[in-house]
C-alpha cells in the first residue's frame, strides 16, 4: 500500500474522558502498523499536526452534551466518509447521561462555584441521536482488539466482527466459572454485549454492563436472579444505570426501580 | 480379567503412565469455586473431599466429611471444550506474491480424559455421531477424538439437577471407555476398575492391582442403584419428541420466553450442542488472514441472520428452536435425542430455567394453543 493512497483517519472528542482515544495509543505493538495503514490526519490526543478533511474514517468519542457539540458533530459528519462512534459516551450518552434522570440546574449548583459560566444541554445523548452513524464500538472504555478489528475491516472493505450477543458467550468460551451462578455475585453479563473478553468475570467480578445492552437484552428477566443474590430493586437500578443507563433497555429497567429525582425537586 | 482393585497410589501411577505415553491428562479439579476440567498432574489434583450442590441457577462447592476423589456430580463444564473447542483455527493464509499460501492448523495433542461421567460419555457419543459420523466428517473433531484415552468415573450419588436415569445414559458407564473407576471409600480406600478396551487392560497391567471380588461388583451395583434412586427429575425420553412436535403453538413457549435471557449459557454448557460460526480476520497490512470457527448458539440473532434480518427474532422462537431440536427434531436428524440428562443447562442458566419443568408443563396441557395463535 503506497503512502499516497492511505485512507485518512480522524479521531474526534466530544463530552468524554479521552479513555477511548487512549485505547488506540495503548496498542503499542500495533501502532506502527496502524500508522502505516492509515494517514493519521486529525488526532489531537496524539499530535497537534492537523490535516484538512475530508476524512475516510472518523472515530468519534464522547457524547453530545453542549450546544457547541450539537453544531460540531454536524461538521464532523459532513467531513467523514465512515463515522464510527466509540465508547459508552458516544454510543449511549455515557456516565454523564446520569444527568438525564436529574435536574441539571440542581446538579450544577452542587458541583460548580459559578454555574452561570456553564453552557450545557439538559441531556447527554449518543452521537446517533444527532447524525447517522455507520458503525459503533461499545465499552467504557472500548476494547483495543475490537478497535483494530474495526480499522482492519474498514480498510479491507468488509464487515467487522463485532458480535452483539451476551458477555456469557465470552465467559463460557474462556472457561470462566460463572460468577453469578457459582459465587452469587451480581452480574450483568447475561444482558450485556460482548467485546471486552469477559474482563471482569475473568477476575471474579460481576459484569457492570460497560458495553451496554446486548441484542434483545432482557434486564427484567435478569432481575429475579439479581434479587436472589441480594440486590434490592434500587441496587438493581443503580447497577443498570452506571455506564449505559440511557441505553433504552437499561433506561427502562432502571427507571422503574429508581425514584426520579426530578419528581422530588421542589 | 474384566475388573480389578487399585489403591490411590496405583491410580496415581496410572495417570503418570498416561502422561509418560505423551498424553495431556485432563480431569476434574477445583478452581474458582467450582469443579472444572483442566490439566492434572496426579490424583492429588482431583477435587479430594469436595462435593457440589447444584440446583437450577445455582452452584456451590461444599466440603465432604471424607476424602472422596469423585464425590461431586457433574463438573461445571463438559468435555466439549477439548474435542469441539470454543475457537479453532480452520486455516491461516499469507499473501505470497501473486497468490497466497495456506497453512493448515497444527495437529492435535493426544489426550487422556480422567473421570468422565456416564452422561458425559453419552454426550461425547452424540457428538461422535454429529461431528465424527455421517457423510460430512469434521476433520478437526475427528483428529482430536480419534485417540483419546477415556477413564470413566461411575457416579455413587446424584445431584438434584441430574436426570440421566430417565434418559438412559447413566449413572454407570457401559460403553465408550478404556477404563472405568468406581470409588470405594472407608479404611482401605480402593478404586474398583472395570476394563473397557484392550489398551485399557494394557494400561492397568502397568500398575499394581488386585483381583476384584463379587462383593466389589455388588457394591458398585448398589452405588449405581442409589444414584438413580436419588434422581428427582426426569424426562419421558420415549414420548418427549412427539409431545414437543405436536405442541409448537403451546402457550408455555410465550411464558418461558418471558424468563429466558437468550444469553446462550444452556447451549454452551450442553455437551451435545455443536453449532458454530466462522470468522475471518486479516492483519492491518492485509497480508495475513486467519479463518477461525467459534461456538455459536441458536439463541444469538446473528445465528439466523439471512438477508440482514434474523429468521428467529423473538426469544420465544429461539427457546422453542433449542428445546425442540434437543428433544424432538434431533431424533429425526440423528436417530436419537440430543439430551443426555447431565443437567448443566439447569444449573448454569442464570435464571434457572429447568428443561424438565418446561417439558412437564407442556405435557400437562398437551395440545393447548394460544387463542388466536402466536407469531413465531
Amino acid at each position: 500500500m503506497s503512502a499516497a493512497v492511505r485512507p485518512r483517519l480522524a479521531v474526534w472528542k466530544f463530552s468524554s474522558c479521552d479513555g477511548c482515544q487512549l485505547t488506540l495509543l495503548d496498542r503499542e505493538d500495533e501502532l506502527l502498523a496502524v500508522a502505516e495503514a492509515v494517514e493519521v490526519a486529525y488526532f489531537l490526543e496524539a499530535t497537534s499536526g492537523v490535516v484538512e478533511g475530508p476524512y475516510d474514517v472518523s472515530l468519534v468519542e464522547g457524547s453530545i452534551s453542549t450546544p457547541h457539540d450539537v453544531e460540531r458533530i454536524q461538521e464532523v459528519r459532513a467531513a467523514s466518509k465512515v463515522l464510527v462512534s466509540i465508547g459508552a459516551c458516544a454510543t449511549a450518552g455515557g456516565i454523564q447521561a446520569l444527568r438525564n434522570f436529574a435536574d441539571l440546574d440542581e446538579l450544577a449548583s452542587i458541583v460548580y462555584a459559578h454555574p452561570s459560566f456553564l453552557s450545557a444541554l439538559d441531556t447527554s445523548t449518543p452521537i446517533a441521536d444527532h447524525v447517522p452513524v455507520d458503525l459503533e464500538l461499545r465499552g467504557c472504555p472500548i476494547d483495543g482488539r475490537q478497535l483494530l478489528e474495526l480499522i482492519g475491516a474498514v480498510l479491507a472493505g468488509r464487515k467487522p466482527v463485532l458480535p452483539a450477543h451476551s458477555v456469557c458467550v465470552e465467559c463460557k468460551s474462556a472457561g470462566n466459572v460463572c460468577v453469578l451462578v457459582a459465587h452469587g455475585e451480581p452480574c450483568l453479563g447475561p444482558v450485556t454485549q460482548a467485546g471486552c473478553g469477559a474482563l471482569c468475570p475473568r477476575y471474579h467480578r460481576g459484569c457492570y454492563g460497560c458495553f451496554g445492552p446486548m441484542e434483545s437484552a432482557a434486564p427484567e428477566s435478569l432481575a429475579p436472579a439479581l434479587a436472589s443474590v441480594g440486590l434490592d430493586e434500587a441496587d438493581q437500578g443503580r447497577l443498570l444505570r452506571t455506564f449505559n443507563g440511557w441505553a433504552p433497555p437499561f433506561r427502562a429497567a432502571s427507571t422503574v426501580r429508581l425514584p426520579d429525582p426530578r419528581r422530588r425537586t421542589t | 480379567m474384566t475388573d480389578a482393585l487399585v489403591t490411590t497410589a496405583a491410580f496415581d501411577a496410572l495417570l503418570g503412565a498416561l502422561a509418560d505415553d505423551g498424553r495431556r491428562v485432563i480431569g476434574p479439579r477445583v478452581r474458582d469455586g467450582a469443579v472444572v476440567l483442566d490439566d492434572l498432574d496426579g490424583v492429588a489434583d482431583l477435587p479430594v473431599g469436595w462435593a457440589d450442590e447444584q440446583s437450577p441457577g445455582r452452584y456451590r462447592l461444599r466440603r465432604r466429611d471424607d476424602d472422596a476423589h469423585f464425590g461431586f456430580t457433574t463438573p461445571s463444564t463438559s468435555w466439549k471444550p477439548f474435542l469441539h473447542p470454543a475457537r479453532e483455527v480452520v486455516f491461516r493464509a499469507r499473501l505470497d506474491g501473486a497468490g497466497f499460501e495456506v497453512t493448515p492448523p497444527d495437529a492435535p495433542e493426544p489426550l487422556a480424559f480422567i473421570g468422565v461421567r456416564a452422561c458425559d460419555l453419552a454426550g461425547i457419543a452424540v457428538q461422535d455421531r454429529v461431528l465424527g459420523g455421517g457423510r460430512f466428517v469434521d476433520a478437526g473433531y475427528a483428529a482430536r477424538r480419534s485417540d483419546v484415552f477415556v477413564v470413566a468415573a461411575d457416579c455413587g450419588e446424584s445431584g438434584p439437577t441430574c436426570f440421566c436415569g430417565s434418559m438412559g445414559t447413566g449413572p454407570t458407564a457401559t460403553t465408550g471407555f478404556d477404563l472405568a473407576v468406581g470409588e470405594r471409600l472407608g479404611d482401605e480406600p480402593r478404586f474398583f476398575v472395570r476394563i473397557g478396551s484392550a489398551r485399557g487392560a494394557a494400561l492397568l497391567e502397568r500398575v499394581e492391582h488386585t483381583p476384584a471380588t463379587e462383593a466389589d461388583r455388588a457394591d458398585a451395583r448398589a452405588a449405581a442403584a442409589r444414584a438413580v434412586a436419588g434422581q428427582s427429575r426426569s424426562v419421558a425420553a420415549g414420548e418427549v419428541a412427539g409431545l414437543l412436535a405436536r405442541n409448537l403453538e403451546h402457550p408455555r413457549w410465550d411464558e418461558v420466553a418471558e424468563r429466558c435471557l437468550a444469553c446462550t449459557n444452556c447451549t454452551l454448557v450442553c455437551p451435545t450442542c455443536f453449532c458454530t460460526s466462522v470468522e475471518d480476520s486479516v492483519d492491518l497490512a492485509g497480508t495475513e488472514a486467519v479463518r477461525s470457527r467459534r461456538w455459536d448458539s441458536c439463541f444469538t440473532l446473528d445465528f439466523t441472520a439471512l438477508g440482514g434480518a434474523p429468521v428467529r427474532g423473538s426469544v420465544r422462537s429461539r427457546y422453542r428452536q433449542w428445546l425442540t431440536h434437543k428433544l424432538s427434531t434431533w431424533q429425526d436428524q440423528f436417530g436419537e435425542l440430543g439430551c443426555v440428562g447431565c443437567g448443566r443447562c439447569l444449573t448454569w442458566c442464570p435464571v434457572g430455567i429447568d428443561l424438565t419443568e418446561e417439558v412437564a408443563a407442556i405435557g400437562a396441557t398437551d395440545g393447548a394453543e394460544n387463542p388466536g395463535g402466536t407469531p413465531s
